[in-house]
């Protein structure tokens, strides 16, 4: 199945995209603490992105979620640093 | 009038909070809150800033929040601009303006607006200094006040 990410801020820099869509096994249902788990692996600059003690936002089809909420094929799931709007 | 506006121009807070009462007698009273980009942070000057967002999330979070409040308080209008882009000193970041018939409702309709704005609204400050860009770090203050607001919530839902 197929995920699409978003990264966005200072997030999206420290990646050098602000887009990608991430295959992962079919008929499994990862949670996005999986999808941020397997992004970490990468290692180099993404082990840095996503240090665990990077705070760190998410949202699933533009919606704010838990990080233990699960995707299904062809969701949208943003990764971002707290927002600073206002 | 959409309530909700994300714009890279630069606007009028005042006709902005003005239009919520214009075309409605019932108002009586009208409360703003105006964010305005200042040129001082964290102890150093800033000469600009440029505001990111997440178009689409950002205005179904807005209009979420917008629901809930008038969901709680009896309004009449409310109105949410928000800049995003490239930002100078003294020009208005965010207008959050609530009319209702009496300050009350309309008091704390605001603050419970740009409470939650500031921490579930997709948008990301970078500030250009001296020494370069940065980016503009979470408050805990902010966490905080968004903490305090779901405390009152879940007071009022118990005792409902």
């Amino acid at each position: 199945m197929n995920i699409q990410l978003r990264y966005f801020a200072s997030l999206r820099e420290a990646v050098g995209r602000d887009s990608e869509t991430l295959e992962w096994e079919p008929d499994a249902s990862p949670s996005a603490a999986d999808v941020i788990e397997r992004l970490r692996a990468r290692g180099g600059r993404w082990a840095e992105a996503f240090a665990a003690d990077n705070p760190l936002m998410c949202a699933i089809n533009q919606e704010m979620c838990d990080p233990g909420q699960r995707l299904k094929e062809g969701d949208e799931l943003a990764l971002f640093p707290p927002v600073t709007g206002g | 009038m959409e309530s909700i506006l994300v714009t890279t121009e630069p606007f009028d807070p005042h006709a902005e909070s003005a239009a919520l009462h214009a075309r409605n007698p019932a108002v009586g009273a009208v409360v703003d809150f105006i964010g305005w980009m200042r040129d001082f942070n964290e102890g150093d000057p800033v000469t600009a800033m440029t505001l990111e967002h997440y178009p689409g999330m950002t205005e179904k979070a807005l209009q979420r929040i917008v629901a809930e409040a008038e969901s709680r308080w009896d309004l009449l209008g409310v109105r949410i601009v928000h800049r995003v882009g490239e930002l100078k000193p003294s020009e208005p970041i965010v207008l959050v303006a609530v009319a209702s018939a009496h300050r009350g409702d309309a008091f704390r309709a605001c603050e419970f607006l740009i409470d939650y704005l500031k921490t579930r609204a997709p948008f990301w400050k970078k500030e250009t200094t001296r020494d370069g860009e940065r980016w503009v770090q979470a408050r805990h203050s902010d966490r905080a006040a968004e903490a305090r607001w779901k405390e009152e919530i879940s007071k009022d839902t118990s005792q409902d």
